[in-house]
Protein backbone atom coordinates (compact mmCIF):
# COMPACT_ATOMS: atom_id res chain seq x y z
CA UNK A 1 0.00 0.00 0.00
CA UNK A 2 1.72 3.18 -1.19
CA UNK A 3 2.29 5.96 1.34
CA UNK A 4 0.51 8.92 -0.31
CA UNK A 5 -0.98 11.38 2.24
CA UNK A 6 -4.40 12.72 1.29
CA UNK A 7 -3.74 16.27 2.47
CA UNK A 8 -0.89 16.91 0.00
CA UNK A 9 -0.69 17.57 -3.72
CA UNK A 10 1.94 16.05 -5.99
CA UNK A 11 3.93 16.72 -9.14
CA UNK A 12 4.53 14.17 -11.86
CA UNK A 13 8.21 14.37 -10.88
CA UNK A 14 7.38 12.96 -7.43
CA UNK A 15 7.52 16.10 -5.32
CA UNK A 16 4.80 16.82 -2.75
CA UNK A 17 3.36 20.19 -1.79
CA UNK A 18 1.81 21.08 1.55
CA UNK A 19 -0.39 24.17 1.51
CA UNK A 20 -2.72 25.94 -0.85
CA UNK A 21 -1.05 26.93 -4.11
CA UNK A 22 -2.19 30.52 -4.58
CA UNK A 23 -0.27 33.72 -5.29
CA UNK A 24 1.11 35.04 -2.00
CA UNK A 25 0.80 31.77 -0.03
CA UNK A 26 3.81 29.83 1.25
CA UNK A 27 3.98 26.10 0.59
CA UNK A 28 6.35 23.35 1.78
CA UNK A 29 8.02 20.96 -0.69
CA UNK A 30 9.62 17.53 -0.38
CA UNK A 31 9.85 14.26 -2.32
CA UNK A 32 7.37 11.42 -2.05
CA UNK A 33 7.90 8.10 -0.28
CA UNK A 34 7.89 6.46 -3.71
CA UNK A 35 10.76 8.67 -4.90
CA UNK A 36 12.73 8.23 -1.66
CA UNK A 37 12.39 4.44 -1.82
CA UNK A 38 13.50 4.39 -5.46
CA UNK A 39 16.61 6.40 -4.63
CA UNK A 40 17.64 4.41 -1.58
CA UNK A 41 19.39 6.13 1.32
CA UNK A 42 19.93 9.76 0.36
CA UNK A 43 23.45 10.82 1.32
CA UNK A 44 23.60 14.27 -0.28
CA UNK A 45 20.99 16.94 -0.99
CA UNK A 46 21.48 20.03 -3.04
CA UNK A 47 18.49 22.26 -2.42
CA UNK A 48 17.81 25.70 -3.90
CA UNK A 49 18.97 28.64 -1.80
CA UNK A 50 16.84 31.11 0.12
CA UNK A 51 15.89 33.91 -2.23
CA UNK A 52 16.23 31.84 -5.41
CA UNK A 53 13.42 32.00 -7.94
CA UNK A 54 12.04 28.60 -8.81
CA UNK A 55 9.77 27.68 -11.69
CA UNK A 56 7.17 24.91 -11.74
CA UNK A 57 8.49 21.88 -13.63
CA UNK A 58 12.10 23.02 -13.69
CA UNK A 59 15.14 21.51 -12.02
CA UNK A 60 16.15 23.34 -8.84
CA UNK A 61 18.50 20.88 -7.14
CA UNK A 62 19.55 17.26 -6.85
CA UNK A 63 19.50 14.31 -4.49
CA UNK A 64 22.20 11.68 -4.38
CA UNK A 65 22.18 8.16 -2.96
CA UNK A 66 24.69 5.33 -3.09
CA UNK A 67 23.25 3.95 -6.28
CA UNK A 68 21.57 6.88 -7.99
CA UNK A 69 21.23 10.59 -8.58
CA UNK A 70 17.87 12.26 -8.98
CA UNK A 71 17.10 15.79 -10.04
CA UNK A 72 14.92 17.86 -7.74
CA UNK A 73 12.19 19.76 -9.59
CA UNK A 74 10.21 22.65 -8.17
CA UNK A 75 6.48 21.84 -8.28
CA UNK A 76 5.51 25.52 -8.01
CA UNK A 77 6.66 28.94 -9.21
CA UNK A 78 7.86 31.49 -6.68
CA UNK A 79 10.66 32.52 -4.36
CA UNK A 80 12.41 30.15 -1.95
CA UNK A 81 11.67 31.31 1.61
CA UNK A 82 13.48 28.66 3.67
CA UNK A 83 15.55 25.52 3.29
CA UNK A 84 15.78 22.54 5.66
CA UNK A 85 19.41 23.12 6.71
CA UNK A 86 19.44 20.02 8.94
CA UNK A 87 19.51 17.88 5.79
CA UNK A 88 22.97 19.15 4.86
CA UNK A 89 24.62 17.24 7.70
CA UNK A 90 22.13 14.37 7.76
CA UNK A 91 19.78 13.76 4.82
CA UNK A 92 18.34 10.56 6.35
CA UNK A 93 14.98 12.18 7.28
CA UNK A 94 14.21 12.21 3.55
CA UNK A 95 13.99 8.42 3.69
CA UNK A 96 12.79 8.04 7.28
CA UNK A 97 10.11 10.75 7.24
CA UNK A 98 9.74 12.14 3.70
CA UNK A 99 6.53 14.07 4.45
CA UNK A 100 7.61 15.45 7.85
CA UNK A 101 11.19 15.98 8.99
CA UNK A 102 12.32 15.28 5.40
CA UNK A 103 10.81 18.53 4.01
CA UNK A 104 13.33 20.20 1.71
CA UNK A 105 12.32 23.83 1.06
CA UNK A 106 9.44 26.31 1.25
CA UNK A 107 8.28 28.64 -1.53
CA UNK A 108 6.25 31.83 -1.56
CA UNK A 109 4.10 31.27 -4.61
CA UNK A 110 4.09 34.03 -7.22
CA UNK A 111 2.20 32.21 -9.99
CA UNK A 112 -0.41 29.59 -9.11
CA UNK A 113 -0.53 28.25 -12.67
CA UNK A 114 0.52 24.67 -13.42
CA UNK A 115 -1.10 21.35 -12.58
CA UNK A 116 -0.55 19.34 -9.47
CA UNK A 117 -2.08 15.92 -8.82
CA UNK A 118 -4.23 15.02 -5.86
CA UNK A 119 -3.37 11.94 -3.78
CA UNK A 120 -5.62 9.67 -5.85
CA UNK A 121 -4.16 10.81 -9.16
CA UNK A 122 -0.58 10.50 -7.87
CA UNK A 123 -1.29 7.02 -6.49
CA UNK A 124 -2.53 6.03 -9.94
CA UNK A 125 0.62 7.44 -11.50
CA UNK A 126 2.93 5.35 -9.31
CA UNK A 127 0.83 2.20 -9.32
CA UNK B 1 13.73 -14.49 -15.92
CA UNK B 2 15.66 -17.10 -13.90
CA UNK B 3 15.15 -16.91 -10.15
CA UNK B 4 17.56 -17.61 -7.37
CA UNK B 5 16.44 -20.54 -5.16
CA UNK B 6 16.10 -17.86 -2.45
CA UNK B 7 13.70 -15.66 -4.41
CA UNK B 8 10.72 -16.26 -2.11
CA UNK B 9 12.90 -15.41 0.90
CA UNK B 10 13.79 -12.03 -0.62
CA UNK B 11 10.16 -11.26 -1.34
CA UNK B 12 9.20 -12.23 2.23
CA UNK B 13 11.95 -9.96 3.59
CA UNK B 14 10.54 -7.04 1.61
CA UNK B 15 13.60 -6.70 -0.63
CA UNK B 16 13.56 -4.34 -3.59
CA UNK B 17 14.23 -6.61 -6.57
CA UNK B 18 15.94 -5.69 -9.83
CA UNK B 19 16.91 -7.38 -13.06
CA UNK B 20 20.63 -8.15 -12.81
CA UNK B 21 22.20 -10.04 -15.71
CA UNK B 22 18.78 -11.47 -16.46
CA UNK B 23 18.18 -12.65 -12.87
CA UNK B 24 15.70 -11.06 -10.47
CA UNK B 25 17.91 -10.23 -7.51
CA UNK B 26 17.63 -8.13 -4.32
CA UNK B 27 19.21 -4.69 -4.63
CA UNK B 28 18.46 -3.79 -0.98
CA UNK B 29 16.47 -4.97 2.05
CA UNK B 30 16.60 -2.46 4.91
CA UNK B 31 18.74 0.28 3.36
CA UNK B 32 22.04 0.82 1.54
CA UNK B 33 23.81 2.57 4.42
CA UNK B 34 22.65 0.12 7.11
CA UNK B 35 23.66 -2.87 4.98
CA UNK B 36 27.06 -1.45 4.04
CA UNK B 37 27.75 -0.55 7.67
CA UNK B 38 26.65 -3.98 8.92
CA UNK B 39 29.29 -5.67 6.76
CA UNK B 40 32.02 -3.32 8.03
CA UNK B 41 31.04 -3.70 11.70
CA UNK B 42 29.31 -7.08 12.14
CA UNK B 43 28.22 -9.23 9.19
CA UNK B 44 26.17 -9.20 6.01
CA UNK B 45 24.36 -12.08 4.31
CA UNK B 46 24.38 -12.06 0.51
CA UNK B 47 22.59 -14.25 -2.03
CA UNK B 48 24.94 -14.52 -5.01
CA UNK B 49 23.36 -17.57 -6.59
CA UNK B 50 23.21 -15.79 -9.94
CA UNK B 51 26.96 -16.30 -10.32
CA UNK B 52 28.06 -19.19 -12.53
CA UNK B 53 29.65 -22.38 -11.23
CA UNK B 54 31.53 -24.41 -13.85
CA UNK B 55 33.15 -27.77 -13.10
CA UNK B 56 36.25 -28.74 -15.07
CA UNK B 57 37.21 -32.38 -14.50
CA UNK B 58 39.59 -34.92 -15.96
CA UNK B 59 43.20 -35.99 -16.23
CA UNK B 60 43.93 -32.94 -18.44
CA UNK B 61 42.00 -30.46 -16.28
CA UNK B 62 45.07 -28.71 -14.85
CA UNK B 63 47.09 -28.63 -18.06
CA UNK B 64 43.98 -27.64 -20.02
CA UNK B 65 43.27 -24.70 -17.71
CA UNK B 66 46.96 -23.71 -17.86
CA UNK B 67 46.32 -23.27 -21.58
CA UNK B 68 42.89 -21.66 -21.35
CA UNK B 69 43.49 -19.12 -18.56
CA UNK B 70 46.18 -16.52 -17.95
CA UNK B 71 47.31 -18.12 -14.67
CA UNK B 72 48.77 -21.60 -14.22
CA UNK B 73 46.10 -23.65 -12.47
CA UNK B 74 48.56 -26.55 -12.21
CA UNK B 75 50.29 -24.50 -9.49
CA UNK B 76 47.22 -24.16 -7.29
CA UNK B 77 47.40 -26.39 -4.21
CA UNK B 78 44.53 -28.62 -3.10
CA UNK B 79 42.18 -26.69 -0.86
CA UNK B 80 43.23 -23.35 -2.38
CA UNK B 81 41.69 -20.90 -4.85
CA UNK B 82 43.08 -18.40 -7.33
CA UNK B 83 41.75 -15.15 -8.79
CA UNK B 84 42.45 -15.13 -12.52
CA UNK B 85 41.11 -14.11 -15.92
CA UNK B 86 39.96 -15.66 -19.17
CA UNK B 87 41.34 -13.53 -22.01
CA UNK B 88 40.91 -13.41 -25.78
CA UNK B 89 43.86 -14.17 -28.08
CA UNK B 90 44.24 -10.36 -28.33
CA UNK B 91 44.57 -10.01 -24.56
CA UNK B 92 41.11 -8.56 -23.88
CA UNK B 93 39.26 -9.78 -20.78
CA UNK B 94 36.31 -12.14 -21.28
CA UNK B 95 35.73 -12.56 -17.53
CA UNK B 96 37.47 -12.42 -14.19
CA UNK B 97 37.15 -15.64 -12.24
CA UNK B 98 37.92 -17.37 -8.99
CA UNK B 99 39.06 -20.96 -9.56
CA UNK B 100 38.90 -23.39 -6.61
CA UNK B 101 41.02 -26.53 -6.82
CA UNK B 102 38.77 -29.28 -5.50
CA UNK B 103 41.15 -32.11 -6.41
CA UNK B 104 44.20 -32.67 -8.55
CA UNK B 105 41.89 -33.25 -11.55
CA UNK B 106 38.83 -31.22 -10.53
CA UNK B 107 38.39 -27.43 -10.57
CA UNK B 108 35.38 -25.28 -9.68
CA UNK B 109 35.30 -22.03 -11.64
CA UNK B 110 33.09 -19.16 -10.49
CA UNK B 111 32.16 -16.72 -13.24
CA UNK B 112 30.15 -13.51 -13.34
CA UNK B 113 26.45 -14.07 -14.04
CA UNK B 114 26.59 -12.00 -17.22
CA UNK B 115 29.52 -13.99 -18.63
CA UNK B 116 28.82 -17.58 -17.56
CA UNK B 117 27.68 -18.72 -20.99
CA UNK B 118 30.67 -17.08 -22.70
CA UNK B 119 33.07 -18.65 -20.21
CA UNK B 120 31.56 -22.12 -20.66
CA UNK B 121 31.77 -21.78 -24.45
CA UNK B 122 35.38 -20.56 -24.38
CA UNK B 123 36.46 -23.34 -22.04
CA UNK B 124 34.76 -26.01 -24.13
CA UNK B 125 36.48 -24.67 -27.24
CA UNK B 126 39.90 -24.34 -25.63
CA UNK B 127 39.76 -27.74 -23.91
CA UNK B 128 38.41 -29.66 -26.91
CA UNK B 129 40.35 -32.79 -27.71
CA UNK B 130 41.72 -33.12 -24.18
CA UNK B 131 40.78 -35.61 -21.47
CA UNK B 132 38.57 -33.12 -19.63
CA UNK B 133 34.87 -32.25 -19.29
CA UNK B 134 33.39 -28.78 -18.79
CA UNK B 135 30.02 -28.76 -17.01
CA UNK B 136 27.86 -25.76 -16.17
CA UNK B 137 26.58 -26.57 -12.66
CA UNK B 138 25.06 -23.15 -11.98
CA UNK B 139 21.48 -24.41 -11.77
CA UNK B 140 22.35 -27.00 -9.12
CA UNK B 141 24.46 -24.73 -6.90
CA UNK B 142 23.40 -21.86 -4.64
CA UNK B 143 26.06 -19.42 -3.44
CA UNK B 144 25.58 -17.59 -0.15
CA UNK B 145 28.17 -15.17 1.20
CA UNK B 146 28.65 -14.13 4.82
CA UNK B 147 31.05 -11.20 5.07
CA UNK B 148 32.24 -9.11 8.00
CA UNK B 149 34.28 -9.26 11.21
CA UNK B 150 31.77 -11.67 12.83
CA UNK B 151 31.64 -13.96 9.78
CA UNK B 152 34.04 -16.60 11.12
CA UNK B 153 32.11 -16.93 14.38
CA UNK B 154 28.83 -17.18 12.51
CA UNK B 155 29.94 -19.74 9.94
CA UNK B 156 31.72 -21.87 12.56
CA UNK B 157 28.53 -21.89 14.64
CA UNK B 158 26.49 -22.90 11.57
CA UNK B 159 28.68 -26.01 11.27
CA UNK B 160 27.67 -29.34 12.71
CA UNK B 161 31.20 -30.61 12.00
CA UNK B 162 34.34 -28.87 10.70
CA UNK B 163 33.97 -25.70 12.76
CA UNK B 164 37.70 -25.97 13.53
CA UNK B 165 38.49 -26.21 9.80
CA UNK B 166 36.55 -23.00 9.25
CA UNK B 167 38.42 -21.19 12.03
CA UNK B 168 41.79 -22.45 10.79
CA UNK B 169 41.17 -21.58 7.13
CA UNK B 170 43.14 -18.77 5.54
CA UNK B 171 42.27 -16.23 2.86
CA UNK B 172 41.68 -17.93 -0.51
CA UNK B 173 41.49 -21.42 0.97
CA UNK B 174 38.38 -23.58 1.12
CA UNK B 175 37.18 -26.63 3.07
CA UNK B 176 34.21 -28.99 3.02
CA UNK B 177 31.82 -28.55 5.93
CA UNK B 178 28.68 -30.18 7.21
CA UNK B 179 26.26 -27.51 8.33
CA UNK B 180 23.44 -28.08 10.83
CA UNK B 181 20.71 -30.07 9.15
CA UNK B 182 23.28 -32.41 7.58
CA UNK B 183 23.89 -30.01 4.71
CA UNK B 184 27.17 -30.50 2.85
CA UNK B 185 28.81 -27.34 1.65
CA UNK B 186 32.07 -25.99 0.32
CA UNK B 187 33.15 -23.12 2.56
CA UNK B 188 35.59 -20.76 0.84
CA UNK B 189 37.35 -17.88 2.56
CA UNK B 190 36.84 -15.55 -0.38
CA UNK B 191 34.72 -12.48 -0.92
CA UNK B 192 34.05 -9.19 -2.62
CA UNK B 193 33.80 -6.73 0.25
CA UNK B 194 37.27 -6.13 1.67
CA UNK B 195 36.23 -7.77 4.96
CA UNK B 196 36.96 -11.26 6.26
CA UNK B 197 34.24 -13.57 5.05
CA UNK B 198 33.11 -16.80 3.51
CA UNK B 199 31.27 -17.95 0.41
CA UNK B 200 29.20 -21.11 0.92
CA UNK B 201 28.50 -23.33 -2.07
CA UNK B 202 25.43 -25.41 -1.22
CA UNK B 203 23.06 -27.60 -3.24
CA UNK B 204 20.27 -25.38 -4.58
CA UNK B 205 17.74 -27.56 -2.76
CA UNK B 206 19.36 -26.65 0.59
CA UNK B 207 19.66 -22.92 -0.07
CA UNK B 208 16.61 -21.81 1.89
CA UNK B 209 17.62 -23.79 4.97
CA UNK B 210 21.17 -22.39 4.90
CA UNK B 211 19.89 -18.82 4.38
CA UNK B 212 17.57 -19.13 7.37
CA UNK B 213 20.25 -20.83 9.49
CA UNK B 214 22.64 -17.95 8.80
CA UNK B 215 20.05 -15.44 9.99
CA UNK B 216 19.20 -17.51 13.07
CA UNK B 217 22.85 -17.84 14.08
CA UNK B 218 24.06 -14.46 12.84
CA UNK B 219 21.12 -12.21 13.67
CA UNK B 220 22.01 -11.89 17.37
CA UNK B 221 25.57 -11.01 16.30
CA UNK B 222 24.40 -8.21 14.03
CA UNK B 223 24.13 -10.05 10.67
CA UNK B 224 21.53 -8.65 8.28
CA UNK B 225 20.65 -9.55 4.68
CA UNK B 226 22.46 -7.30 2.19
CA UNK B 227 21.68 -6.64 -1.46
CA UNK B 228 23.55 -5.81 -4.65
CA UNK B 229 23.72 -2.11 -3.84
CA UNK B 230 25.73 -2.78 -0.69
CA UNK B 231 27.80 -5.38 -2.55
CA UNK B 232 28.78 -2.73 -5.08
CA UNK B 233 29.55 0.02 -2.56
CA UNK B 234 31.64 -2.38 -0.47
CA UNK B 235 33.74 -3.70 -3.36
CA UNK B 236 34.33 -0.14 -4.61
CA UNK B 237 35.74 0.90 -1.22
CA UNK B 238 37.90 -2.24 -1.34
CA UNK B 239 39.24 -1.22 -4.76
CA UNK B 240 37.93 -4.37 -6.45
CA UNK B 241 37.09 -4.26 -10.14
CA UNK B 242 33.68 -5.01 -11.62
CA UNK B 243 33.38 -6.68 -15.01
CA UNK B 244 31.54 -4.41 -17.39
CA UNK B 245 33.01 -1.34 -15.72
CA UNK B 246 36.72 -1.72 -14.86
CA UNK B 247 37.16 -4.93 -16.87
CA UNK B 248 36.03 -5.75 -20.39
CA UNK B 249 37.10 -6.97 -23.81
CA UNK B 250 38.68 -3.58 -24.46
CA UNK B 251 40.96 -3.68 -21.39
CA UNK B 252 44.00 -5.81 -20.59
CA UNK B 253 44.80 -7.13 -17.11
CA UNK B 254 47.82 -4.81 -17.03
CA UNK B 255 45.87 -1.63 -17.73
CA UNK B 256 43.49 -2.69 -14.95
CA UNK B 257 46.36 -2.93 -12.48
CA UNK B 258 45.98 -6.71 -12.30
CA UNK B 259 49.03 -7.79 -14.29
CA UNK B 260 49.92 -10.14 -11.43
CA UNK B 261 47.25 -12.62 -12.63
CA UNK B 262 49.13 -13.09 -15.94
CA UNK B 263 51.73 -15.70 -15.07
CA UNK B 264 54.58 -15.86 -17.56
CA UNK B 265 57.47 -17.27 -15.55
CA UNK B 266 58.23 -20.84 -14.43
CA UNK B 267 56.75 -22.21 -11.22
CA UNK B 268 56.35 -25.40 -9.26
CA UNK B 269 53.27 -27.45 -10.17
CA UNK B 270 51.15 -30.05 -8.44
CA UNK B 271 52.00 -33.55 -9.68
CA UNK B 272 49.34 -36.21 -10.30
CA UNK B 273 49.05 -38.63 -7.38
CA UNK B 274 51.43 -41.54 -7.23
CA UNK B 275 50.46 -45.11 -6.46
CA UNK B 276 49.93 -44.15 -2.81
CA UNK B 277 47.38 -41.50 -3.85
CA UNK B 278 49.40 -38.68 -2.38
CA UNK B 279 49.64 -35.45 -4.36
CA UNK B 280 53.02 -33.75 -4.30
CA UNK B 281 54.62 -30.60 -5.65
CA UNK B 282 57.28 -30.76 -8.36
CA UNK B 283 60.85 -30.46 -7.09
CA UNK B 284 61.75 -27.96 -9.81
CA UNK B 285 59.85 -25.05 -11.39
CA UNK B 286 58.14 -25.94 -14.65
CA UNK B 287 58.06 -23.55 -17.62
CA UNK B 288 54.75 -21.69 -18.02
CA UNK B 289 54.18 -22.79 -21.58
CA UNK B 290 51.80 -21.30 -24.09
CA UNK B 291 48.32 -20.11 -23.19
CA UNK B 292 45.54 -18.29 -25.06
CA UNK B 293 46.56 -14.65 -25.43
CA UNK B 294 50.16 -15.18 -24.28
CA UNK B 295 51.84 -13.28 -27.14
CA UNK B 296 49.40 -10.38 -26.97
CA UNK B 297 49.70 -10.19 -23.17
CA UNK B 298 53.51 -10.21 -23.26
CA UNK B 299 53.30 -7.25 -25.66
CA UNK B 300 50.70 -5.58 -23.44
CA UNK B 301 52.97 -6.01 -20.43
CA UNK B 302 55.88 -4.40 -22.27
CA UNK B 303 53.69 -1.53 -23.46
CA UNK B 304 52.35 -1.03 -19.92
CA UNK B 305 55.83 -0.90 -18.40
CA UNK B 306 56.99 1.51 -21.10
CA UNK B 307 54.02 3.77 -20.43
CA UNK B 308 54.94 4.06 -16.77
CA UNK B 309 58.62 4.54 -17.49
CA UNK B 310 57.81 7.42 -19.87
CA UNK B 311 54.24 8.67 -19.31
CA UNK B 312 54.50 11.59 -21.74
CA UNK B 313 55.59 9.15 -24.45
CA UNK B 314 52.69 6.75 -23.95
CA UNK B 315 50.19 6.51 -26.83
CA UNK B 316 47.45 9.12 -26.55
CA UNK B 317 44.76 6.44 -26.16
CA UNK B 318 46.54 4.35 -23.53
CA UNK B 319 44.70 4.38 -20.18
CA UNK B 320 45.45 2.85 -16.80
CA UNK B 321 43.17 2.26 -13.81
CA UNK B 322 43.46 4.59 -10.82
CA UNK B 323 41.49 5.36 -7.68
CA UNK B 324 40.09 8.86 -7.13
CA UNK B 325 38.87 10.55 -3.98
CA UNK B 326 36.60 13.60 -3.96
CA UNK B 327 36.20 16.37 -1.41
CA UNK B 328 32.46 16.16 -0.83
CA UNK B 329 29.69 13.65 -1.40
CA UNK B 330 28.65 14.88 -4.83
CA UNK B 331 29.90 11.89 -6.79
CA UNK B 332 31.26 11.22 -10.23
CA UNK B 333 29.49 8.20 -11.74
CA UNK B 334 30.21 5.63 -14.44
CA UNK B 335 30.94 7.38 -17.73
CA UNK B 336 31.64 10.85 -16.30
CA UNK B 337 34.66 12.46 -17.93
CA UNK B 338 37.79 13.62 -16.12
CA UNK B 339 39.78 16.72 -16.95
CA UNK B 340 43.17 18.23 -16.21
CA UNK B 341 42.38 21.87 -16.91
CA UNK B 342 40.76 21.83 -20.34
CA UNK B 343 42.45 18.61 -21.41
CA UNK B 344 40.46 15.36 -21.23
CA UNK B 345 42.34 13.11 -18.82
CA UNK B 346 40.15 10.02 -18.73
CA UNK B 347 36.78 8.52 -17.72
CA UNK B 348 35.19 7.23 -14.50
CA UNK B 349 34.26 3.53 -14.61
CA UNK B 350 32.71 3.27 -11.14
CA UNK B 351 31.85 5.99 -8.64
CA UNK B 352 29.67 6.55 -5.58
CA UNK B 353 29.64 8.27 -2.20
CA UNK B 354 31.75 6.18 0.21
CA UNK B 355 29.87 5.38 3.41
CA UNK B 356 33.08 4.61 5.29
CA UNK B 357 35.13 7.59 4.07
CA UNK B 358 32.27 10.11 3.88
CA UNK B 359 33.34 11.46 0.47
CA UNK B 360 32.93 10.52 -3.17
CA UNK B 361 35.26 7.79 -4.45
CA UNK B 362 35.75 6.46 -7.95
CA UNK B 363 37.76 4.13 -10.11
CA UNK B 364 38.75 5.54 -13.47
CA UNK B 365 40.93 5.00 -16.51
CA UNK B 366 43.30 7.91 -17.16
CA UNK B 367 46.27 8.54 -19.40
CA UNK B 368 49.53 7.58 -17.61
CA UNK B 369 50.48 11.28 -17.45
CA UNK B 370 47.74 11.71 -14.85
CA UNK B 371 48.18 8.44 -12.94
CA UNK B 372 50.60 9.55 -10.23
CA UNK B 373 49.22 9.49 -6.71
CA UNK B 374 48.29 12.99 -5.61
CA UNK B 375 47.42 14.23 -9.11
CA UNK B 376 44.39 16.51 -8.88
CA UNK B 377 41.84 16.12 -11.69
CA UNK B 378 38.33 17.42 -12.15
CA UNK B 379 35.30 15.23 -12.78
CA UNK B 380 32.48 16.69 -14.86
CA UNK B 381 29.54 15.91 -12.58
CA UNK B 382 26.45 16.83 -14.57
CA UNK B 383 27.87 20.10 -15.82
CA UNK B 384 29.85 21.16 -12.76
CA UNK B 385 33.47 20.29 -12.06
CA UNK B 386 34.33 18.45 -8.83
CA UNK B 387 37.99 18.05 -7.82
CA UNK B 388 39.20 14.48 -7.36
CA UNK B 389 42.66 13.35 -6.29
CA UNK B 390 44.41 10.20 -7.56
CA UNK B 391 44.54 7.85 -4.57
CA UNK B 392 46.16 4.44 -4.10
CA UNK B 393 43.78 1.50 -4.05
CA UNK B 394 42.17 0.16 -1.96
CA UNK B 395 40.33 3.10 -0.40
CA UNK B 396 39.55 0.94 2.61
CA UNK B 397 41.49 -1.89 4.22
CA UNK B 398 40.17 -3.88 7.15
CA UNK B 399 42.04 -3.72 10.42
Amino acid sequence: MADVPEDLTYSAEHEWVRGEVAAGSTVTVGISRHAADALGDVVYVEAPRVGDTVTAGQVCGELESSKAVSELYSPVTGVVMSVNEALTADPSPINADPYGAGWIFTVEVTDAGGELLDAAAYSALIA
Amino acid sequence: MPHSPLHAEHVALGATLVDFAGWEMPVRYSGDVAEHTAVRTAAGLFDISHMGEIAVRGADAASGLDHALVSAMSRVALGRAKYTMLCTPEGGIIDDLIVYRRDWDHFLIVANASNTAAVVAALQERLAGRDVTVTDESQEVALIAIQGPRAEEIVATMCDRNADDVRASTYYSWCTVTLRGDIHAICARTGYTGEDGFELFVPAADAVEVWRLAQEVGGPLGLIPCGLSARDSLRLEAGMPLYGQELGLDRTPFAAGLGRVVQLDAGKVLLPPGLDGAVSVSAEPVERGDFVGRDALEAAKAAHEAAFADPTGAPADYEVLVGLKGEGRRSARTGYELFAGEERAGVVTSGAPSTTLGVAIAMAYVHPRFAAEGTVLEADVRGRREPMTVTALPFYKRA
